[in-house]
């Protein structure tokens, strides 16, 4: 089991690392695909516009990316703060 | 040979080999029963995963509602896949290195109180029935056509079919079938809409083509889509006409209610490690992510099928007559699901939004639209649309089966595990005998198979409304619950049993209140089409029951004292990877 101080360590760039995230996560669904659709209409798209684009494909394009990098990116956290299984 | 035997051939063979597979891992042990040991690829985990989620509700339902709603709609496509992005950074990892069984028994342990496991039962009872609802809204769909039954003997079919295998087979059983259901559903769904792509658009990437050119007019697809439908007198199908308030809302309520429902959660009990279970969330979303991007071209090409069908020389033109309609239209005219009445006597099948202001259409002597279409029927119909061969319409029809009775199976599996695990062996009888367990968890799946089937008659909407009310209660009390559970050392038994309590009752009352009282038909105050509250419907309700939760939470928590050291020390030891060890049942 690591030391008490290493382990906080590890929580605190954990939690930045979803606060980060997170934001992404918001902003690619929450934000491009609704409220700043308006805003953006002017972006064309295959017949309509970059919010529709990303509210119905971009957005799960963007997910897919984020969990992964996430997977990839706690992997390294765990080995560098002596966690890992 | 003909359809229905056709459909006959292709469904039974599917269904033989799930239930080969199931009798060959039959489970033995209570272990194997709730988790399959620990021996599944996070690479396998994540097909069955996404057969598990895919319900009725994706396959048959999804693309119908967008059909009918365009962009409104993506709500269902952000919140049904956003959620996962949530399980894998919020719940998964630590959930598993929690190392249970169950969510109560998480709930229970956390909050060191029996009252907290028995309220996070009831929670999970609650949003698993509703969900089981919607399935057996869409497994009565799916048998009423393709057995040419109806959609009530459909039901009682299909519920025979999934109490064999979840209580014969427990999770080990289930997780090879699911993965076997997985590899059926997404062929099925993907072959017609590689079909339907081309024939409108030449791309035989149905994603792609959503943004193509439409080769018969010229003009981008959407564009099309836009015009037709406007002339008809709808509203743009790229168009925004939900309020921001309730889609925002609604797209919160199914992403939180995604990383909330337990029959998904504890899928990530199964994984070998910590890093398996991020990974897995990864995988389980490559695999959905595969139908919820060919779903809103499916959608789209679907609407726009179904008018270039009424209206064969463009809207401008006649439609065609009720005489001379296709033979996709009888077909689902048996079902009840689809009904033509001519109203204004002239035989011919007026197809518009009868709601529209413009003047047009009364001038043109149309007195009303004179067609009904379920849009639980559009998924499963649309193969017959585009006159695709018999077997790609009997493929699609296996495949609606699949996602349905998989999901149903999983969903009773954590039904029936909260109540014989946590209620009965956690609270009533600790003793029991492990061939106890396994029999209460068994009579209780057969219990809820037939509630489920018994309000399954009457559903409280299409199959994919229903399940997303299910999403607003698991969004609205068991989410917070762990979220808190994890992240906060300072949230005490009280404030999480307060919380859950007043999330759940909220939400419930709100949509009884739009729904009818236990989904009881003429039993509601209001309506979804004029709200309570703004323009809250009562679907998107779950993200304020999930606010609510978490403020009463916090703030009895401070009112009242931490919790103990050891179960501070707990959450300490979930956080870090290190020292997960095989589950155990205590």
């Amino acid at each position: 089991m690591a030391d008490k101080s290493s382990s906080n360590a590890y929580w605190k760039a954990n939690i930045r690392m979803i606060q980060l995230f997170l934001v992404i996560w918001f902003v690619a669904s929450f934000g491009l695909g609704i409220l700043l659709r308006p805003m953006l209409s002017g972006i064309g798209v295959g017949g309509t516009d970059l919010g529709f684009w990303f509210a119905q494909q971009g957005s799960i394009l963007v997910f897919l990316v984020l969990i992964f990098v996430y997977a990839w990116r706690m992997n390294k956290l765990d080995i560098e703060h002596g966690v890992e299984e | 040979m003909d359809q229905f035997t056709l459909n006959l051939i292709v469904v039974g063979a599917t269904f033989a080999l799930y239930f080969g597979i199931a009798i060959w891992a039959r489970a033995g042990s209570t272990a194997e029963f709730y988790a399959a040991g620990r021996g599944v690829h996070p690479v396998l985990n994540g097909m069955a995963t996404g057969a598990d989620w895919m319900s009725a509700a994706s396959f048959i339902s999804m693309a119908g509602i967008i059909a009918a709603g365009g962009y409104d709609t993506s709500a269902y496509l952000m919140g049904w896949t956003g959620g996962y992005v949530l399980l894998a950074m919020l719940l998964a990892p630590y959930l598993r290195k929690f190392g249970k069984f169950t969510v109560p028994e998480f709930i229970g342990d956390r909050f060191y109180s029996p009252t907290a496991r028995l309220v996070a039962v009831v929670c999970l009872i609650t949003a698993s029935v509703t969900y089981v609802i919607g399935q057996m809204t869409g497994v009565g769909v799916a048998f009423s056509r393709f057995l040419e039954v109806k959609a009530s003997t459909g039901l009682y079919i299909g519920a025979t079919v999934v109490f064999f295998y979840a209580v014969l087979g427990g999770m080990k059983g289930i997780t090879y079938t699911q993965v076997a259901q997985y590899v059926v559903l997404i062929l099925a769904y993907t072959i017609p809409a590689v079909f339907i792509s081309l024939q409108l658009t030449g791309n035989p990437v149905p994603p792609l083509g959503l943004f193509s050119e439409h080769t018969a007019s010229g003009m981008p697809l959407l564009a099309k889509l836009d015009a037709v439908v406007t002339d008809l007198g709808f509203s743009r199908y790229t168009g925004h006409t939900d309020t921001t308030l309730n889609m925002f809302l609604f797209t919160m309520s199914l992403m939180i209610g995604t990383a909330g429902l337990p029959h998904v959660i504890v899928r990530f009990f199964t994984v070998p490690k910590v890093a398996d279970a991020r990974s897995s969330a990864g995988w389980a979303l490559v695999f959905i992510a595969l139908l919820y991007l060919v779903a809103p071209a499916v959608g789209a090409m679907a609407r726009l099928n179904l008018i270039s069908n009424i209206y064969p020389n463009g809207t401008a033109e006649a439609p065609i007559a009720y005489e001379s309609r296709p033979d996709w239209m009888k077909n689902w005219e048996t079902t009840g699901l689809l009904k033509f009445e001519d109203k204004n006597g002239d035989g011919l099948i007026q197809y518009y939004n009868d709601k529209s202001t413009d003047e047009k259409f009364a001038t043109a002597g149309w007195a009303g639209s004179e067609l009904t279409v379920n849009n639980d029927i559009m998924v499963l119909a649309n193969p017959e649309i585009a006159r695709l061969p018999g077997w790609v319409v009997a493929l699609v029809a296996a495949g609606g089966l699949a996602a349905a009775l998989s999901t149903a199976a999983g969903l009773l599996l954590a039904i029936s595990s909260a109540i014989s695990h946590d209620l009965i062996k956690g609270q009533l009888n600790p003793n029991i005998s492990e061939k106890g367990e396994l029999l209460a968890a068994r009579i209780s799946m057969a219990v809820a198979i037939a509630v489920a089937t018994y309000l399954g008659l009457n559903p409280p909407g299409f199959a994919a409304q229903t399940v997303a009310l299910a999403f607003g209660l698991a969004a609205a009390s068991i989410f917070p619950a762990l979220m808190m559970g994890i992240f906060s050392k300072r949230i005490n038994n009280k404030g999480a049993v307060a919380g859950m309590v007043t999330g759940l009752l909220v939400t419930v009352v709100y949509i009884f209140l739009h729904k009818g009282w236990f989904f009881l038909p003429d039993t509601n105050s209001f309506s979804d089409t004029d709200p309570l509250l703004l323009s809250i419907k009562s679907t998107s309700f779950g993200a304020v029951g999930a606010l609510i939760n978490f403020a009463v939470a916090y703030v009895v928590s401070n009112a009242t004292e931490e919790p103990p050291l050891e179960v501070q020390e707990l959450v300490e030891s979930i956080r870090v990877p290190r020292g997960a060890g095989v589950a155990t049942g205590h």
